[in-house]
């Protein structure tokens, strides 16, 4: 197995949300433009990063039996960091996601990586796994927001090109499944 | 795995110290960031300031004054040019928006006449009610020069001069009613 392996598995391979199909609550509700989705996934990242890092280095020390709360508190910092850090320096993308960057705490693609992955790997290749993941994860997020906002706005990352109304089912609540869909069975298709 | 064994000792100095840390951490990035934060908030009311009232030279955020109405904050900001009076923006808000809260910027004239209305913050259904942003539609603009004295804030159907947006009856009835608070809020500040 090649020693990138798991940086780029989390692209396609095993896509957290195309694949594993994990994380549905911010991908479904923050894609409604390609911008969002972006920030969004770029936001995961970092925590991803983060607490991949941490746990990989901590997990031998922290007892089993308080592991879940030990790594909900290494995630929560980072959320918090990102929050703080997003909240002075992007006001605008950060008014649009609202609630769904506090939220990342209990994203199950984090303490999933940190269950499955970080507490029984290295630091490097945990750091590894917590890049390609969030790139999968960002990579989707983006990709289901342009489908989205070029259908529903008829713009890409704000850049509008038609006049008046897109078809606006696309930027509301079941137009984020009807795209998900497509694009999951499109994946698949791909993948075979 | 060889972790720690999990006894009453290890798991509290563990959370404990892992708590810390955290605390810490988020301290210290609390304070790198929290300046930004709040420049970054004034910037945008001041954004919005600047939209909604006549040219000024001073500095509304420093002589805003507070109201409390219906369970909520209305800010009154006084914009004065060589120390006279041109206009008041006045940050109001309505708990009847179709996705709940709708937070405007209304700037009046020393008359009591409405300048120019500016949102600041909403969450109504893409497409329909977030045409009350001047950016989407001009619905906002049948408000300008009129004085809520004689205009009646409410909508045609409900016996008032505001045409509504339309298939969002409820949008215009909630912005109608941040409007006519806003006024309230200005009669009752008495910023002269």
């Amino acid at each position: 197995m090649n020693k990138f392996y798991n940086l780029t598995k989390g692209i396609l391979k095993e896509n957290p949300i195309f694949v594993i199909v994990l994380g549905m609550c911010p991908t479904l509700a923050t894609t409604s433009s390609a911008m969002n989705g972006l920030g969004m996934g770029l936001a995961t990242t970092f925590v991803l990063l983060g607490s991949n890092v941490v746990i990989s280095l901590l997990a031998r020390l922290i007892p089993d039996k308080v592991r879940i709360p030990a790594y909900i508190v290494i995630i929560a910092t980072f959320v918090t960091i990102v929050d703080l850090v997003m909240q002075a320096y992007t006001q605008t993308l950060y008014e649009k996601l609202g609630i769904f960057i506090p939220l990342i705490v209990v994203n199950c693609i984090v303490l999933g990586r940190a269950e499955a992955f970080a507490n029984k790997n290295n630091v490097f290749q945990s750091a590894l796994d917590g890049i390609g993941m969030g790139l999968g994860f960002t990579f989707a997020l983006a990709l289901l927001g342009t489908v989205r906002e070029v259908l529903g706005s008829g713009s890409i990352f704000d850049h509008k090109f038609i006049s008046g109304d897109g078809i606006i089912v696309f930027i509301l609540a079941p137009g984020a499944f009807i795209a998900l869909a497509y694009l999951i069975a499109l994946f698949n298709r791909i993948k075979k | 795995m060889a972790n720690v064994e999990s006894n009453f000792k290890n798991m509290t100095l563990t959370l404990l110290i892992i708590s810390l840390v955290a605390s810490a951490a988020l301290g210290l990035v609390h304070q790198f960031t929290n300046e930004a934060i709040v420049k970054a908030q004034m910037l945008k009311i001041n954004s919005a300031i600047e939209v909604v009232v006549p040219e000024f030279d001073n500095q509304p955020y420093e002589e805003a004054k507070t109201i409390e109405m219906d369970g909520g904050e209305l800010t009154l900001f006084p914009a004065k040019k060589d120390g006279e009076l041109v206009g008041t923006a006045v940050k109001t808000f309505s708990m009847n928006g179709f996705a709940g809260l709708i937070e405007l910027m209304v700037g009046f004239l020393p008359d009591g006449t409405i300048n120019k209305v500016a949102v600041v913050s909403h969450k109504e259904t893409p497409g329909l009610g977030d045409k009350m942003d001047p950016k989407k539609s001009n619905f906002s603009v049948q408000f300008e020069g009129k004085n809520p004295e004689s205009f009646k804030l409410s909508v045609v159907k409900d016996g008032g001069n505001v045409d509504a947006i339309t298939a969002s009856t409820i949008t215009s009835r909630a912005y109608c009613d941040a409007v006519e608070r806003a006024y309230k809020a200005l009669k009752e500040g008495g910023v002269q």
